[in-house]
Parts: structure tokens; sequence; C-alpha cells
């Protein structure tokens, strides 16, 4: 019988630590399938930092290095500047990439380093148990944030986009944001990945790709109440897409976007989906 | 005519999440009554002739526990 | 390649040192005293094809070079004082993930912003592992730019034999003063140890994880003990020191770095005097000269401990003599620089010679 979907290769094939339901498992897998049908597993590094994510290197059957807390985006740098041909890999939650290391983060991205990172976006600090990260939810509840995330009186602040935030440098070249909710848009995420490995290998960066995961134990949800959840409050808050490409290979514009002042000479809009797109001063 | 595939759950794998339940189109899977080892009650082809190898169960599978053939 | 001898400053001479050692990639941040070695190293290694990032952060500096090293790279970064304190977390990962690097600190005064004259003050930090959890580091202290750059070539290939970080801990006048100084000669290709442990380099017959982290108590224990081997041999191996008329001495200093340059002047000037001075100058502070200070102190010497701060050395030298002979301590700190003078009117005041 002919295999359609089966475990990759570079995935270690044993039972993972991670809860029923939790949104690694999968993002895990597509890593790891990218990675297999660009052929990279031999020249692959991942880093994989605190968090959840610190078990990544069980998981992943390729050169991992761990790194302090927030440190990763640093650390990539100096692995990527040493092995340019390899491909490098930042696995971060929210609290490495938009609490503690956001300097890290921003400077490797203001610096357009060419290492790729999946930033796991679950709304909340896993591995601690549940306390408020940048990314929670106003109203949100959690550990830290007993009666929901409050940034008025208790002055605990807004959730980050860490994607439109980075979008304003101009080292970045890529940034997605997809989620692992339904089957639909984890292979919408899947490509993202692909893209921005790809832009990798390239040469080209900073790319990024923010992922929407959810985190039914710290969430205190069933993992299909998780997902429910995930669909109905962080979507909202956190559009899905391509938030910027501005890679050599751009294919497609994603919804809404504006072109004003774009140049578009010599430009391949094979399949493009321009809807809702403004072509205000762009140059045809 | 339509795609015809077998899903085969690893059961010790699985953790019971049943995501992979929730995103068939065609309720090919449900959970076992019988637990693992584990403790979970993991997810179990229940209609296999219904199955038309989408792959919506391999795709939302936190545990790489699916694997689809194609038949 | 011949050696050359030339006039430069104690920064450059460090960084031209470095590049000459092998050094693949600079990671540093702005603060003075140092500036000099930053700006060496930017305008040197960009020259030379390799790796320079002025860093957002002395944190982050760290981690881009516990990045490079872990990906095979010889990998640097300097900074002085408050700098220092920064990279402390990744001191400790680097420590606990066995992996080489070279850290120059150019001291200046503390605590907190203090002050950017010279200063001794981190010799705790540097000794004691001033970053979490149970390890050393190799430290090692200059006293004249020759010195300095001597150590920082060596530091690369200490770091590599005995994969851990090596810090050069110099101070501010050294890091800005001029002397003669012959550089050692470029590393030839191909003459560095390889990295077989490295990521991206044990493909495809193994898998290399860098890590630090050991959850079960009895694993995480063993490996600390096995590293503490490694201390153990680097003792016995690499401790050094230099002793100026110990032999008849009846009383030592005991300086290291820019203290020991003045005590040596007190050396001379009391020698000239008629009275019997001498110096121990500690050049490894980690390991430390325990075991000659001991026999020294057995031998019957007295020492004066003279530091540019409120006393650290000093308590390694009680530690090492262990009661068995007279330690007196003077010191200067907030960035003075005590002078030949005071320093020797205190020997002669111990010794009951201040008529």
């Amino acid at each position: 019988m002919e295999v359609l979907y089966g475990h990759p290769k570079s995935l270690v094939s044993v039972q993972s630590k991670y809860c029923p339901g939790c949104g690694h498992g999968v993002i895990h897998r597509l890593v790891a399938e990218v990675v297999d049908e660009l052929g990279m597993q031999e020249k692959s590094i991942l880093l994989n930092p605190v968090g959840c994510a610190i078990w990544a290197d069980l998981y992943f059957d390729m050169d991992t290095v761990q790194v302090p807390h927030g440190r990763t985006p640093a650390a990539a740098t100096g692995i990527k500047r040493m092995r340019p041909d390899h491909l490098v890999i930042c696995y971060q939650g929210d609290g490495d990439l938009a609490a503690i290391g956001t300097a890290e983060a921003v400077h490797a991205a203001n610096r357009g380093e060419k290492f790729t990172t999946i930033f796991v976006n679950n709304a909340i600090y896993g591995m601690t148990g549940g306390q408020m990260a940048p990314t929670t939810l106003v109203g949100q509840k959690a550990t830290t944030s007993p009666y929901g995330r409050d940034p008025g009186v208790a002055g605990m602040g807004y959730p980050i986009r860490v994607c439109e935030m980075l979008a304003t440098l101009e080292g970045t070249k890529y940034l997605a944001r997809g989620s692992v909710d339904s089957a639909a848009n984890v292979r919408k995420t899947k490509q993202y990945i692909k893209r921005a490995f790809e832009a990798q290998l390239r040469g080209e960066g900073f790319s990024m790709v923010e992922i929407l995961s959810p985190c039914p134990t710290n969430w205190q949800m069933s993992p299909a109440a998780a997902v429910d959840w995930l669909v109905s409050d962080m979507i909202p808050c956190y559009r899905l897409g391509e938030i910027k490409n501005e890679l050599s290979t751009r294919e497609t514009v994603g919804e809404g976007a504006s072109l004003q002042g774009a140049s578009l000479k010599g430009a391949s809009l094979k399949g493009a989906s321009l809807k809702g797109a403004s072509l205000k001063g762009a140059a045809l | 005519m339509a795609n015809k595939g077998k899903p085969v759950i690893d059961r010790e794998r699985c953790k019971g999440c049943l995501l992979c339940a929730r995103s068939c189109p065609m309720k090919v899977l449900a959970a076992d009554e019988t637990p693992n080892s584990w403790g979970y009650y993991p997810s179990r082809v229940v209609a296999e002739e219904k199955c038309i190898a989408c792959g919506n169960c391999y795709q939302v599978c936190p545990d790489v526990a699916i694997t689809v053939y194609k038949l | 390649m011949a050696d050359e001898m030339c006039l430069m400053k104690g920064n450059e001479a460090i960084g031209e040192a470095a590049i000459r050692a092998g050094c693949d990639a600079y990671f540093g941040y702005p603060i003075t005293p140092q500036n000099e070695l930053t700006a060496y190293m930017a305008k040197n290694m960009l020259d030379s094809g390799r790796i320079f990032i002025q860093a957002e952060s002395e944190v982050a500096a760290m981690s881009m070079v516990f990045g490079a090293s872990s990906a095979g790279g010889r990998a640097m970064t300097s900074s002085s004082s408050p700098g220092i304190s920064l990279k402390q977390e990744g001191i400790s990962y680097a420590c606990g993930a066995d992996i080489p690097c070279v850290i120059v600190n150019v001291q200046r005064a503390g605590p907190g912003l203090g002050g950017i004259a010279p200063a001794q003050g981190d010799y705790f930090q540097a000794t004691r592992g001033g970053g979490h959890g149970d390890y050393y580091h190799i430290v090692l202290a200059p006293k004249s730019v020759q010195e300095a750059a001597d150590l920082t070539y060596e530091a690369f290939g200490l770091a590599d034999k005995w994969r851990m970080p090596v810090m050069v801990l110099a101070d501010g006048l050294i890091g800005q003063m001029m002397e003669g100084v012959t550089l050692p000669p470029a590393l030839e290709p191909g003459t560095r140890p390889g990295r077989p442990w490295a990521a991206g380099s044990g493909r495809p017959l193994a898998r290399n994880r860098i890590t630090s982290i050991i959850l079960d108590p009895e694993t995480l224990e063993a490996s600390i003990h096995s590293r503490y081997e490694r201390y153990a041999a680097i003792a016995k191996e690499r401790t050094s020191f230099e002793e100026v008329e110990v032999e008849d001495a009846e009383l030592l200093f005991v300086a290291y770095g820019t203290s020991a340059r003045v005590c040596l002047g007190a050396v001379q000037a009391a020698r000239e005097a008629g009275l019997k001075l001498g110096l121990f100058r500690p050049i490894t502070l980690w390991p430390f000269p325990s075991e000659r200070l001991a026999t020294l102190a057995a031998a019957g010497k007295r020492f004066l401990a003279v530091e540019m701060s409120m006393g650290q050395m000093v308590q390694d030298v009680r530690l090492a003599v262990n009661g068995a002979a007279q330690v007196d301590f003077f010191g200067r700190c907030g960035g003075v620089v005590p002078r030949e003078e005071e320093v020797l009117a205190v020997a002669k005041k111990l010794l009951g010679r201040d008529a």
C-alpha cells in the first residue's frame, strides 16, 4: 500500500512529552516535513530555548543547540554566520521571543539575519504553568493575571503582534502568521514554512513564521475547546496570512495588502490574489 | 470516483485528543473505549470504508500517530 | 611569519593577538575603557573577511559567541565590568555546555556604573564563577601590553583544549597604555584542533546536540564531577605565576595585573635601600597558584596582598596559606591606582621599618 501521509524522516519516532492536543506536535511535524522535502536533514541546525520548546532537541533528528532564554536569535546569528550553508531554525515560544528576547529578535530581524524563526504563539507561558505572556489577550486569565489581563488599572499591557511589529524593519523579508487549528490552516502554515526555508536557502532573510497554537492544559480546556477558542478569540486578534512578503519569488499578495507606491515593473503576477489590494501609485 | 484510503492509528502514540475525529469529514474516527497503556483513550477507526484519504486526520494530529495509506 | 616589535595600545594588542590566534568571530558592545578593542576588531575582522557584529547588548554578544562557537568557530567577546556582569548567564551556559570561547574584561571601578578608571573589583566574579551553578573557567591576568597579547593568543588554544571559556582579566590601565610588544605569529591554517562535537560537524554519523540541561539530578551531578576532574587536570598543567626576588625576601607582595607593576616598582625601590622585599605574581587567577603559596608560607614567608579593590584575591591567598603565615592586605578602589611609595610604606610599617 502506498503511504500518502506518514511519519517524516527528520522527526524522531517516539511519543512526545507534549500535552494531548498541543500545537507543538503539529508544528514539529511541519518543520520536519519541509526539512525532508528540501533534503536538508543533514545540514539543519535547530535552536531550542527555554519554554516547552526546550524538548525540541529530543524530537528533531538533526543537530541542535540549546540556548539561554531569549537569546535564541543572538545564538542563531552566531551559528548562521559561521555556517551560512546550513538551514538554521530558531524554534521559540512567546516568552522567549516577545518578552525576555525581544531585543535579540528585533535586532536580528533588523540586521536581516538569514535564519528562520518559527514562533509558536499560544498566548500563555506553557512550561512554567500558565503565566501571562506578552501575547495573552485582554481579559484572558492566567496565573499572573487571575482576573484577566487588564491594560487599565493593573497596567498589564496589550497583546503584542510580533509580525506586524517586525514588519516595520527593513531587514525583515518574509513574515507570515499561520495556525494549526484546522487541517486547511495546517496546510497553509506548511506553505509559509516552506517559503521561509526556501528563502533562507536562497540567502534571503530575515524570515519568520508565527503560528497560533492551542495550549489546552494552561488554557484549562479540552483539546477541542482549545481549538475553538483559538478560532473565536485568537484569530481576530492575530490575523492570519503573509504579513510581509518581500521575497524575490513573491507570488501572492495577501488579502487587503496595500501596494501604495510599490513598483511592479517586471513582476510576475501569475496566480496572484489581489483581493482588496490598493494599487494607488503603483508603477506597472 | 472518490479516493479511498486507510488510516492506521498507532494506539500507543495517540494521546486521545481526538482532534482527528473532529477534522474528519466522513466520521471515520472516534474514541476507543479501551484505554492504551498510558491511560489515554486513543482514537479508533470506526468506519474505514468511508475514508476518502483527505489526510485531515494526519494534518491535525499532534503526535504523528496516524499513517494514511492510499487504496 | 616573523615576529614584529611595535608600539601598541593594550586594547589593540589584544585584538591583534586574537586575530592572529585565528579568531573567526568577534561580537562586542561599546563600553569604556575597551572601545578601542571593539573598533580594532570592527576594522580588522571585516578587512579579513571574518565575522564582526556590534551586538545590541553585552548579553546578546555573549550568546552570539555561544552560537558561533557551538557551530565550530573561534569566537570572542570583550567588555568591561558592568558588561561582564551582563554576560554571566551566557558564561554559565558556556561552562555548562562545554563551549570554548574567549572573554576579555578590561576592568573599571564599580559597583554599579562606578567609574571608568581601572580597578580589580571583578576578581570574585571571574574566579568564583560569577554566574549560577558549580563551575570555573580559566582566568588569565596580564600585567603588560606584551602579556595581554600573549595571554589572549594562548587563550584560544586553551579554550579549545579544555572546552571552556577563558577569560583575560585586564584593567583599564593595561587597556589604555601603549608599550612595546612583539606580536605572536599568525596561526598556520589547518593547525587548529577540530571540533567534532560542534553543530554541523558530526554528520552523517552522529547527531550533535549542544545542551546544558540535565534534569535527572544524579546524572547532572555525575557530569559536573567529570567536569571538575578536568579542572583538576588544568590546575596540574596550566597554573602559572611569576616570582621576583622571593628567595630571600622578608615579605612578599602578592599582586596581579597593574597592582603587580606597582609592587614591582616598590620591590626595586626597597632593594635599592637594602630592604628585602619580593613579589609573587599569580598569572592564572584560576587555577590559583595555591600550592606554591603554601610552600612559600611553609618556608617562613609573610605576605602583603595588594589589589585595586577592597580585598578579593587576598581571600585566595589566605585559603592557600591556611593559617601558616601572616597575610596582610592593602588596597585602593574606586578607580584609584596605588602608588609605589604608599605600597612600600605599608610594607615597611608591617616590618616595623618605618623609621
